[in-house]
Order: C-alpha cells, then sequence, then structure tokens
C-alpha cells in the first residue's frame, strides 16, 4: 500500500494541474470512489431522511468505530474488507440496540440513539488509544478514520469502496417504488402484505453499508451530514422523489469532488469537514435561490402580493370617492384617498405611480382619475367585496359590522368562477349589508383569479 | 384449503378478540360476524377503540386474544381481498409524492418484488381517479389537497386494490359536502358489486342513513346488528354512558399481573 499524501511540495497550481490530468491513476480512482460514495450516501439518506430517522445514519457511524478497532486488533491488518466487515458488524449490533431499547425498556427512541451512539464512540476511542500505544505496523492511519482522509486510502479500499456504492445504487433503483411506498405510509404497506420488516432490515443494511464504506473518506463524526444535507438541499428543487434523489445524488457527487481535491492538494487537510462545508455551502445556496420554494422567491412573491394589494385598495377607494360623489366628480386629490384609507404618504404616491404606468388612473394637475380600464377594474373590485360581505351576512350569519374586515381581504383573492358561485348562491342580491348598491355584474375577463 | 365453500363464510368474522395498550385494556372480548354486500358502521364514544379495533383486525397492532378471520381464514391467505384505508391524520402530506403515484401504491400487493405497475395496473388507478372525480388532479402534489380531496385519494388508492372487503378509518371526518355525496356514491356502487364496507363512523345523525347495519362499540361489544334493530336508545345508552369502570380495572390488574398467563399454565 503505497499512502498517495506523498505529494511533492511545489506550488498549490501545479499540484491542482497534476491533480486534474490524472498524472496518478489512483487520484482518478479515489475521485470516482469518492463520487460513487456522495452519491450513494446521498440517497440513501434520503430515505432515512423521509421516514423521520434522520439521525439514524450519525449513531450508526459511531456504532462502526468499535467495529474497525477490534478487527485490526484481533487480525492485525488493514485489509480493507474485514475492517469493513468488523465495522458492518458492530454498526448492526448498535442499530438493533437502537431499535431494542424502546420496544423492550421504558427508554424512548432518540435517548436509546443518544446512549448507544456515545457508548459505542466511546468504546471506539478507547480501543483506538490502545492500538496507538501498542507496537504494531500499520496502524498509522487508523485515527484518519474519525475524519477522514481521501488522499489515505489504498487501492483496495477504493475498489471495497466502488463495489458496495454500485450495488447500494443498483438495490435502491431496483426497490425505489416499495421504499417509497413504505416511506410514505407504512402501516397501509403492511395491510397490502408486502414484507414491511424484509425491506427496513434491507434498508438499514444499505444504510450501515454506506455508512461503513464512507467511513474513511468522510470519517466517523460527519458521516450523518453526507447522509442527510445532500436531501434536505435537493427538497428546495422538485416535488418528485425520483427527481429529488437524482438532484440529492449530484449534490453529494459535487461536494465529493470538492473535498476530494483539497484533499489532496492540502493533504493535511481531513475530507469530511471540507464535504460537510460543502454540502452546507450548497445547501444554503438551495435555500436561497431555489426556483420556487427558495426564500428569494418566496420573499419577492410576498412583496409583488403586497404590491397587488396595496394597487387594489387605491382602485376601490378612488371607486368609493366617486359613488360618493354620485359620479360626477371625477378627479381626487392624494388627500381625498388618504381622508378615506389611511395610508403612509410615499406608499401612496408609489403605487399611484405604478397605476399610471398600468393605465388604470391617470394624475393631472386637477388630481388623480380612474380610467376606463381602472373603472371596470374598481367596479369588480368593489362588487366582490359586497358580495363577500353578504355572504358573509346571509350564509355564515356575521353581522355588518363583522362582515367588512374580512371581505377587504377575500376581495384581493375572488376568481371570476367564485363570483359567478356567489351570484348564484345569493340570487343575484343588489345590496351590501351596509345598503350600498352592488356594481353591475359585467365579469371582465382580465383581472381577478390570477392568485 | 376449502375454497369452494368459502361463500358461505361471511367477509369478516371476529372471535373474542382482545387489545390492550401497555396494561390498559383497549377491547375486551369482543366477538361479531357480518354480512356480505352491506355498509357497516363500528360506533362509539371517542376512546372506545373503534380505530383499534380495525387495526387490530388487520394486524397492525398485536392482539392480545382472539382472532379475526377473512372468509373464514386468516388475513394472510385473503390480502388481496381486503383494503384498508387508515385516518388522513396518520399520513404525513409533505411528502414529495403525487396523487397518481399514491394511487398506484393500491396496486402494490399485486407485484412482486421489484416490479413495477404495469400498463393495467395504471388504467385501474386511473379508473379508481375517475370514480372519485379526481383524475383532473393525477398530477397534482398531495400537500396541494384539501381535505376531501385527500380522503378522495385515499379511497381512489383502496379502490384500485380491488377488493371485495373494505375497511375504512372514519372516512367522513372533516371531508366537505360534495365529498361526503361522493363517498356515499362510492358505497352504493360497491355495494351493487356486492363489496362489503366497514367504516368506523363518528356521526351519529347520518349513522343511520348511511349504513345498513351497526356495531356499537364501547371497550367491549354493546350491540351489532341492522340499523333498525340495534339503533335504539337503551343501546345509544349503553354505549355512551361511560365504560362499566369495575371491568375496567380489573382487567388493568390482570394484564399487569399477568394473571392471565399464570392462570392457563396451571
Amino acid at each position: 500500500m503505497e499512502g498517495f499524501s506523498l505529494f511533492p511540495p511545489p506550488s498549490f497550481w501545479e499540484n491542482w494541474l497534476h491533480f486534474w490530468r490524472f498524472e496518478d491513476m489512483n487520484v482518478l480512482w479515489v475521485l470516482m470512489g469518492s463520487v460513487l460514495l456522495g452519491m450513494s450516501a446521498s440517497v440513501i439518506g434520503g430515505f432515512a431522511f423521509l421516514r423521520k430517522r434522520a439521525l439514524i445514519g450519525d449513531a450508526l457511524a459511531h456504532a462502526a468505530l468499535p467495529g474497525v478497532m477490534m478487527a485490526f486488533l484481533l487480525f492485525q491488518t488493514r485489509d480493507p474488507l474485514i475492517i469493513f466487515i468488523g465495522a458492518l458488524c458492530s454498526s448492526f449490533l448498535g442499530f438493533f440496540l437502537i431499535d431494542w431499547l424502546p420496544k423492550n425498556t421504558k427508554i424512548k427512541a432518540d435517548a436509546a440513539l443518544a446512549i448507544t451512539l456515545s457508548f459505542f464512540f466511546a468504546i471506539g476511542l478507547m480501543l483506538l488509544s490502545f492500538i496507538q500505544g501498542m507496537d504494531v505496523n500499520n496502524k498509522s492511519g487508523l485515527d484518519k478514520i474519525l475524519f477522514g482522509q481521501a488522499a489515505a486510502m489504498t487501492e483496495g479500499d477504493i475498489k471495497l469502496l466502488g463495489y458496495v456504492t454500485i450495488f447500494i445504487l443498483i438495490t435502491v433503483v431496483l426497490f425505489f417504488q416499495k421504499f417509497r411506498l413504505i416511506a410514505f405510509n407504512q402501516a397501509y404497506a403492511r395491510t397490502l402484505g408486502i414484507a414491511v420488516n424484509r425491506y427496513e432490515l434491507l434498508l438499514a443494511l444499505l444504510i450501515v453499508m454506506s455508512v461503513v464504506v464512507g467511513l474513511q473518506l468522510v470519517g466517523v463524526v460527519l458521516m450523518a451530514a453526507i447522509l442527510l444535507t445532500p436531501i434536505a438541499a435537493a427538497r428546495y428543487w422538485s416535488n418528485q422523489l425520483a427527481h429529488i434523489l437524482i438532484i440529492a445524488s449530484l449534490l453529494g457527487a459535487l461536494s465529493a469532488l470538492i473535498s476530494t481535491q483539497i484533499s489532496y492538494l492540502a493533504p493535511a487537510m481531513p475530507t469530511g469537514p471540507w464535504m460537510v462545508v460543502s454540502l452546507s455551502v450548497l445547501f444554503i445556496l438551495s435555500l436561497l435561490f431555489a426556483p420556487q420554494k427558495g426564500l428569494i422567491k418566496q420573499h419577492l412573491n410576498y412583496k409583488r402580493l403586497r404590491q397587488k394589494v396595496a394597487e387594489e385598495n387605491i382602485l376601490r377607494t378612488l371607486y368609493k370617492l366617486h359613488e360618493r360623489h354620485q359620479f360626477s366628480r371625477h378627479h381626487f386629490t392624494q388627500a381625498d384617498i388618504q381622508s378615506f384609507r389611511s395610508m403612509p404618504s410615499s406608499c401612496l404616491q408609489s403605487t399611484l405611480k405604478k397605476l399610471n404606468r398600468q393605465g388604470l388612473v391617470q394624475s393631472s394637475s386637477q388630481g388623480t382619475t380612474l380610467t376606463q380600464a381602472g373603472l371596470k377594474k374598481a367596479t369588480q373590485l368593489t362588487r366582490r367585496h359586497r358580495l363577500w360581505e353578504n355572504y358573509l351576512n346571509e350564509q355564515a350569519q356575521l353581522s355588518p359590522e363583522q362582515v367588512h374586515q374580512h371581505a377587504e381581504r377575500i376581495e384581493h383573492i375572488l376568481t371570476d368562477a367564485q363570483e359567478v358561485q356567489l351570484q348564484q348562491e345569493l340570487r343575484n342580491s343588489q345590496q351590501d349589508p351596509h345598503g350600498n348598491q352592488i356594481p353591475g355584474a359585467t365579469l371582465s375577463k382580465e383581472g381577478g383569479g390570477k392568485n | 384449503m376449502t375454497n369452494t365453500h368459502s361463500k358461505k363464510f361471511p367477509p369478516l368474522s371476529v372471535n373474542n378478540l382482545s387489545m390492550r395498550y401497555h396494561h390498559k385494556p383497549v377491547l375486551t372480548d369482543v366477538s361479531f360476524e357480518i354480512p356480505e354486500g352491506k355498509t357497516i358502521a363500528i360506533v362509539g364514544p371517542n376512546g372506545a377503540g373503534k380505530s383499534t379495533l380495525l387495526k387490530g383486525i388487520m394486524g397492525l397492532e398485536p392482539i392480545m386474544d382472539g382472532e379475526a378471520r377473512f372468509f373464514g381464514e386468516p388475513l394472510t391467505h385473503k390480502r388481496l381481498a381486503i383494503a384498508y384505508v387508515p385516518q388522513r391524520e396518520e399520513i404525513d402530506w409533505d411528502f414529495p409524492i403525487n396523487v397518481f403515484d399514491v394511487v398506484l401504491m393500491g396496486r402494490h400487493g399485486q407485484l412482486k418484488l421489484w416490479q413495477r405497475p404495469s400498463a393495467i395496473d395504471r388504467e385501474i388507478a386511473q379508473h379508481a381517479l375517475e370514480d372519485l372525480g379526481m383524475w383532473d388532479y393525477k398530477d397534482r402534489q398531495i400537500s396541494e389537497l384539501s381535505g376531501g380531496q385527500q380522503q378522495r385519494v385515499f379511497l381512489a388508492r383502496a379502490l384500485a386494490q380491488k377488493a371485495s372487503l373494505y375497511l375504512m378509518d372514519e372516512p367522513f371526518a372533516g371531508v366537505d359536502v360534495s365529498t361526503e355525496k361522493t363517498i356515499i356514491e362510492l358505497f352504493k356502487t360497491l355495494k351493487a358489486q356486492g363489496k362489503t364496507i366497514i367504516c368506523v363512523h363518528h356521526d351519529l345523525n347520518t349513522v343511520g342513513e348511511y349504513f345498513d347495519w351497526i356495531i356499537f362499540i364501547n371497550a367491549r361489544l354493546i350491540a351489532a346488528g341492522p340499523v333498525h334493530t340495534v339503533l335504539t336508545k337503551e343501546n345509544l345508552n349503553k354505549t355512551y354512558g361511560g365504560r362499566l369502570s369495575l371491568l375496567n380495572d380489573l382487567t388493568e390488574t390482570m394484564y399487569r399481573t399477568q394473571l392471565n398467563k399464570a392462570h392457563d399454565q396451571e
């Protein structure tokens, strides 16, 4: 086993070129291995995440540590398969303990997880310090398992990593439908006669395998993040589980690429923290910039809604002013508007400007007047407002004093179809509960229904 | 075994069923048989063990004592003939899945291991959605549905199972008027096909109108039979008039002391 970490010290740039020219075939292999791990861990972690058992991966990774150490102690070898089997055994032991404790004792699931995790981790650390005090060969890389070190991986490690991750990916693709069914509605799956327990065990096995195989790359301590962060980020981009899993696996792969590269360029750097940091950055980017669920998009939507409400409120105020003057006076000042509806002057002025631009009102030295289109829209809003007041008054038995505030909000979201339905249910009533005329039912094609 | 005679057996018979939660008795010694091709309501106050009864029958929660038989046989032999509709609240409606895929789940009882739904399965799911007036929503995310629509999706999923006995946990809870009508129509169609429907129901005003049969439950069986014979003031009083506290307390003590085990070993 040759360590890859012995790079000549020259410049960062040269190292980088050296890395990407793949002059060292091992670089290519480690890179592929880490990408595969990133993909399989994100996909399998996705199911743990959806089943709301997000922390299980963390516990299982910690539970693997004593297995690694015991395997090394017993066989005095770093043979990847033996280490893998040792880790698998102790990780599974941890899994059954986490499963058994809440069912058979008064300990709840979260406590069982925490107890198992720290117990196994402590034993693992004890064994590790014991080994480090021993006089044996090969022990040098063992401590790397805590935080991961891509550059310290041997050819055998990578081969095993490749086999296991490909096995995991293929299994998930094959059983996708069943895994999804169980994650969505486990009790229902049971009533269909599906062997839920067997699939659960398979899922647990896949999680344990991806955790164990990822230890050298990511490390015990941070493995959970590789399982969970990709799916948490991917949920922002899609609503279809298949797409979410593909996106998660791409994010996992990308972070693996970044961190492995860094591990080579700066061999003192552990891979795990870099992988987690790059994943977290991807998560934050998703959280902010995702097309529909992203925070920025949601903020913009809210701003647009506020703008729309402000505009419509002014149109309605103008309508009421018209009504007050029996539609004989057409121009109204900002003071007139403010006397009817209190709103900050700056907001009023900017909204009037926007309405002007849309051609719904026209401002001149005499004041503001509704255009033809503006009047139509204002009439529609008023009609909706008053219809809704009527509806609440007649069908929900609310007093005329109670209905106004509610109608102030509903008028902005009523659609054409709902308006027609209201008119039918109210049998074309002509007056609202306050005695105001409901303006004619000339349903416009545009406007409304946008929400 | 004797499949030719299975017609003679009732769709569901429950014999001496007892269930508990930790040491608290939930149901004690419940037995009844139901007729084929009827709509049957399970009625009782909150905490009477109605949902627990359904779950026990479906093998979702452990049974202490007794058994449920479907068409004379245990559940494992008759899985395909039974469809279960869980309560809506038990589901994470934020799960990333659309309406059509949820309904397709109803076909998974017929599919082996990694098999994917075939064109026929898709057709069946489509019919089920159409029957409940939800075909237009097939690509909707389930989180975008209203309560009534969620219930329809669940019913469509059960319908896609093409079962002969349907067990539903509160299908009328929190649904709108039009969904309620749709469900009633669905009951009629299913009954016309000779299928049997058992529902946990909480609305005493409609129980006589919507159902042929009633099973009154309050921790034990109060009465079971056709609406016109069991929907009486006496049965209602017994069902809603509180539990028999002595029965309750002593059964709990029995479970705590593991007396039933000790007794049987003598």
